[in-house]
């Protein structure tokens, strides 16, 4: 990879802070939040398919 | 639409451009022009981008395809949640950790200039020429409806959306979107809401029959690659373009690259991964009860009523019958109806045949419906026979009080001048960062660069105005602009994933590969076009991925890459 370059126009601002710790109650990292988010979809696509299949 | 409906709608639509001016006034430089203030919180992100993404055909269109279509649709978007993921794990700390403006800075970084320029003409091409197309679709339909001149309107709406993002800038845009997608969920959850009141069968009735028509079938879990909507095409056409659309295409990574942290930009996209789906359902759950609710309350037998009326003046006893047969027909689906109701409820249609009844009479009614397509085609060959974008305005102008008419209409133009205004000030960011401050004008100062990104939102907003001022000339062309536009995004997010997944590709070999792969996809797309072999299009952005990839691979593999930069 090459290095930063500087180029016109380019912010002038420090990156912000990386945060490790996502602030939520109980999700405390970030692969446990999108676990969460992926458990939701299967859960979506799930009941979709239920929905799908109880009017046959 | 009566006084208080025109109240309410520009109250709504000025209010909020006001707002949003009066908050983003005193900004300068150039990170706060194209980034905001640094400060946006996770919930703003969340629900600009949601606004960027849910046009005013959104809101318009969507309702109509549930009630034509049923819930089939929603697979389009079962690759959103995971596509989200991958950006907010790779993508967003990329970004934030270069700290661009743009994505394509992101590729003359790790790349070089000629692979910038590349994905941001790529943009600029795309969305430059569609750009007309987010302000007339749903002016051409609300003008339509309610007899504005259409010229009239586009005009306002386009004015007032160059306006405040020109002047106010990335924050104006995000503060603006917040309360316009406010304004959108008001009205769809009141027309919900009202839908459900005035249903004559409970809710659970209301899904049978909904289910009897087959408008319930969320998804098709099918392998055929011909069919436009199924779970794999959802899935894996749809994650490429999923990614490509969130990940690359400045007008959404414009919104969340502004968070105050990473956290929060993460958290925003997030949010959208857990609400789009039942969001989307939403909508489309509330055109399947319309469709039931025009079971029992007889719907016109073709929703653009202007076209209808214009069609009759021609041979007026020719559609005076047409609505009379419709009318008996629509009659006897709903005694069939009620019968079926009762019978279910007592057991007494265990064999289905009153079940089938019930769909015979409606396809009676879906006959008369295709006659009456084809008297209004007959009697003007340009009138546009798909009605399906005129079912919810139809139902809001007939059942709902006025105020909430207007709110309605309010929520139908928030929806067209946020992701009008995402889109413009992704033009004009990608046009003053990637091409004029990287080719023209090196080096100026901070506030140079804050004058020309104004004026080059300004002038994507006039094309954008041109544009869909002359589209009702070339409607065939703002058809082929959408479907021409569907066929890049594979080949842009190539170009993104070799940037962040195959370190050892340079930038001559991710070129080459992304125009060869360009090629491709548009020689498959237009040799396959009206063909047996034509296949849906969210393949073509797997298909164009693959490729870049495939071909800058090899490319640095055989080392063309290496000899031309070497040479």
């Amino acid at each position: 990879m090459k290095p930063l370059e500087p180029s016109p126009g380019q912010s002038d601002e420090k990156p912000g802070i990386d945060d490790k710790e996502t602030g939520l109650p109980v999700l405390k990292t970030w692969p446990s939040v999108y676990l969460f988010v992926f458990v939701a979809f299967v859960l979506c696509v799930l009941l979709l398919t239920i929905l799908t299949r109880a009017f046959p | 639409m009566n006084l208080l409906d025109y109240l309410v709608l520009f109250g709504t639509m000025l209010g909020i451009a006001a707002y949003g001016l009066w908050r983003t006034r005193g900004q300068r430089g150039l990170s706060g022009y194209l980034k905001g203030s640094g400060k946006t919180g996770w919930a703003t992100i969340g629900l600009s981008v949601m606004a960027t993404q849910a046009s005013a055909i959104t809101f318009i269109s969507v309702p109509g395809q549930g009630y034509q279509d049923g819930l089939g649709f929603i697979q389009n978007y079962f690759a959103m949640p995971l596509a989200l993921i991958i950006i907010a794990a790779v993508f967003l700390p990329m970004y934030r950790r270069l700290n661009v403006y743009t994505a394509y800075e992101f590729l003359g970084q790790r790349f070089d200039a000629k692979t910038r320029l590349l994905g941001a003409g790529l943009f600029l091409l795309q969305r430059g020429l569609g750009a007309g197309i987010t302000i007339y679709a749903p002016a051409i339909v609300l003008s339509t409806v309610f007899g504005w001149p259409l010229g009239l309107t586009i005009i306002f709406s386009g004015l007032l959306v160059i306006l405040y993002t020109a002047i106010g800038g990335n924050e104006a845009v995000t503060v603006t979107q917040k309360y316009q997608i406010m304004v959108i969920f008001l009205g769809m959850a009141i027309a919900l809401v009202v839908l459900l009141r005035r249903m004559p069968v409970g809710f659970g009735d209301a899904l049978a029959v909904a289910g009897a028509f087959r408008k319930l079938d969320a998804v098709d879990y099918s392998t055929d690659i011909h069919r436009r909507y199924t779970v794999w095409s959802g899935m894996f056409g749809g994650l490429c373009l999923m990614l490509s659309y969130f990940g690359t295409d400045q007008s959404q990574v414009q919104r969340y690259i502004s968070g105050a942290s990473l956290r929060e930009s993460r958290l925003g996209l997030m949010f959208n991964a857990l609400c789009k789906i039942p969001m989307q359902f939403l909508i489309l759950l509330l055109g399947v009860l319309m469709f039931v609710f025009y079971q029992f309350e007889r719907p016109p037998v073709f929703f653009n009523q202007s076209s209808w009326k214009s069609a009759a003046a021609h041979n007026s006893a020719k559609f005076h019958t047409i609505e009379q047969r419709y009318a008996a027909s629509c009659q006897e689906t709903e005694e069939e109806i009620f019968f079926w109701l009762v019978s279910r409820e007592n057991g007494l249609d265990e064999d289905g045949q009153q079940r089938a009844k019930v769909v015979a009479a409606h396809e009676q009614s879906e006959t008369i419906r295709a006659e009456a397509r084809e008297a209004v085609q007959a009697a003007d060959v340009h009138a546009q026979t798909n009605d399906g974008d005129y079912v919810f305005i139809t139902f809001i102008l007939a059942q709902l009080p006025h105020g909430v008419i207007g709110l309605l209409v309010a929520a139908f133009f928030a929806a067209a001048l946020s992701s009008k205004a995402a889109e413009l000030s992704a033009l004009g960011s990608t046009t003053t960062v990637d091409i004029y401050s990287h080719l023209v004008k090196h080096g100026a100062g901070d506030a140079h660069y804050v004058k020309a990104s104004k004026w080059f939102t300004a002038m994507w907003g006039f094309v954008a105005l041109g544009f869909a001022l002359f589209a009702h000339l070339a409607e065939n062309l703002i058809q082929a602009v959408n479907i021409i536009g569907s066929v890049f995004y594979g080949v842009v997010l190539g170009l993104f994933l070799v940037a962040f997944f195959v370190k050892w590709v340079r930038g001559t070999a991710v070129f080459w590969g992304a125009v060869l792969a360009q090629a491709l996809v548009f020689s498959m797309y237009f040799g396959l076009k009206n063909t047996p072999h034509e296949i849906s299009y969210l393949w073509y952005n797997l298909i164009g991925c693959s490729a870049c990839i495939l071909f800058s691979v090899v490319i640095e593999a055989a080392g063309i890459g290496k000899k031309a930069v070497g040479g």
